[in-house]
């Protein structure tokens, strides 16, 4: 049997296969699907300060392989996530991961200080990269010095695995990358969505609420690859890679550009069972090359 | 209740063209059904098709247990449901099933229900309920043309069917709130079923209230999971954005924000 576990920060996962933030609810309304004990770890939906409306209707647009959201991190806030939703997924046989986003580094610090108190969250994911929120969001991940700020103000306060997740709408992603390393951030995992937009010609008329709203699916696939190869070049830390896996070769091909593990996002919409054949289809890969160990995988591109 | 929703590969029994843009999708399950409520959808997966990313939704139309088929009324309107016009007996479609609430169970026996265009699919699932529970309700149907007027023995065989046409081909002629039934001065109803257009749900909604008639609508907005997680198919309700693929599809119109 090959081993499928990866260590990252310190923090053991039963193998490299999670769920991305904002596909996966917060993992319960997946049991009727699929084992969550099966997965390496769950990312959960969005927590921030307050109770989030999310953006008017219509959040969504289908593309050519792909989707445009714009959710707008609704969620009830933190105090709701902590009394309500953490006594009801905390014993999950998986690592629960909290996706905490913000719109002013108070906020942030707040929610990240808030959830360091429950014992059987073991890491954050801060989120500064939605494109689809007016204030904070996106912009603390495309200027490096607010992105270092806000990453070393968290770290203060946060005493577990802090990981961030960084937006690809910026001109140079290893800068971004560098600056929340510097930061403190133990984690980087990219890429959230790319910024785009849909018309309705009939209508003349944006399809979203918003206008513009983030792109994901396997369209954004080549993109995501790209960046995580060239963070995996510039920085030292670990990565988790995602961004239009839809199978288990394209998991294999993130963990070859140099990811640790691997999260899986709009594919879960489309079939819920997904992620455990992702997990499936890396032992059989590994198998069929007599691959030991899957860190063996981690930024194994042959290049020369 | 919870019922347990299944990812389950259906078998083709048979694909029947009602009209141009209509036609029913006859799919048998490998197992036996769960329980299935009316007013309950399925998300189909539409494979071979290259712009097709994402599931479709479709309301039930109807189930048979004895069985083990449901059947889907299904709109030709896009790549999507092109695709699915093409399928053969024999075939496999990939669902998710069965998703969201349901149409409640009324205390009365003076029950209407009111369908427009493709929203008359969830509406003979529920005609089917109600005459289990010894209810035979009054059911407006309305269409565009006589041509796509389809399906009215199957309606009967569970309630007493009136037809109106935007042409007035056939049954009488306008929009489903202009036929007769509401012009008088009292409506006999103390329930009344809608699924349709937003407009029309919402003129059937004004109607209700006036009368002070209960009204349960059914919803359809466009999502992409289906099962409470992309929160992409929100409705504002009395306790804020609620997803119509979960606390939906079927909402009391006192909950929402018409």
């Amino acid at each position: 049997m090959p081993d499928l576990s990866v260590n990252i920060a310190g923090l053991n996962f039963r193998n490299p296969v999670t769920t991305a933030s904002g596909t996966f609810g917060y993992g319960d309304e997946f049991r009727d699907f699929i084992d969550l004990g099966r997965l390496g770890g769950i990312f959960v939906k969005a927590v921030t300060g307050k109770n989030r409306d999310g953006n008017a209707y219509p959040r969504m647009a289908e593309t050519s392989t792909g989707m445009l959201n714009s959710v707008g991190l609704q969620n009830k806030g933190v105090d709701h996530f902590c009394r309500e939703i953490y006594p009801r997924i905390k014993d999950f046989n998986t690592h629960i991961i909290v996706n905490v986003s913000g719109s002013t580094v108070e906020e942030y610090v707040e929610v990240a200080e808030r959830i360091n108190e429950l014992e059987n969250i073991p890491a954050i994911e801060l989120n500064i990269s939605c494109p689809n929120v007016k204030l904070g969001g996106m912009a603390f991940g495309t200027i490096p010095a607010m992105a270092t700020e806000v990453t070393a103000e968290v770290r203060k306060v946060y005493k577990k695995v802090l990981m961030v997740k960084l937006s690809p709408n910026v001109t140079s992603i290893t800068d971004l990358a560098k600056a929340v390393a510097d930061g403190g951030a133990d984690v980087i995992t990219l890429i959230n969505t790319l910024l785009g937009m849909a018309i309705d010609i009939e209508r003349r008329r944006p399809v979203l609420s918003t206008i513009t709203g983030g792109l994901s699916g396997p369209a954004i696939k080549p993109v995501a690859l790209r960046m995580v190869w060239q963070v995996h070049k510039a920085v030292h830390i670990p990565i988790i890679g995602l961004g239009g896996i839809m199978n288990a070769t394209d998991a294999i091909e993130f963990m070859l550009a140099g990811a640790s593990a691997i999260q899986v996002g709009t594919a879960n919409f489309i079939d819920p069972t997904v992620s455990v054949k992702i997990v499936d289809g890396i032992e059989a890969y590994m198998e069929r090359h007599k691959i030991k160990a899957v860190t063996d995988l981690i930024g194994a591109l042959r290049t020369e | 209740m919870e019922l347990k929703k299944h990812v389950q590969d259906l078998l083709v029994i048979e694909v029947t063209r009602l009209n141009k843009r209509h036609f029913l999708l006859d799919l048998r399950a490998p197992e036996k059904f769960p329980l299935i409520l009316p007013g309950q959808f399925v998300q189909v997966l539409v494979q071979g098709s290259a712009s097709t990313f994402l599931r479709r939704p479709f309301s039930i139309h109807s189930v048979d247990y004895s069985r083990n088929t449901l059947r889907l009324l299904v709109q030709i309107k896009g790549e999507g449901t092109r695709h699915l016009a093409e399928l053969k007996t024999g075939d496999h479609l990939n669902l998710i099933y069965p998703l969201g609430n349901s149409f409640s169970l009324p205390f009365t026996k003076d029950v209407l229900l009111v369908g427009g265009g493709c929203g008359v699919a969830p509406l003979l699932f529920l005609a089917q309920f109600l005459n289990q529970n010894n209810i035979r309700p009054t059911i407006l149907l309305g269409f565009r043309t006589k041509e796509e007027v389809s399906e009215i023995e199957t309606y009967s065989r569970f309630g007493n069917v009136h037809v109106i046409t935007d042409d007035g081909t056939e049954g009488e002629k306008g929009l489903v709130i202009d036929h007769s039934m509401f012009q008088r001065e009292r409506l006999d109803f103390k329930k009344i079923y809608c699924c349709g257009p937003d407009a029309m749900m919402k003129a059937v909604a004004k109607i209700a209230r006036m009368h002070r008639i209960e009204c349960e609508v059914s919803l359809e907005n466009t999502m992409a999971c289906g099962f409470g997680v992309c929160l992409c198919c929100i409705t504002p309700t009395d306790k804020g954005n609620e997803r119509v693929c979960m606390e939906g599809p079927v909402f009391n119109i006192n909950r929402l924000t018409w």
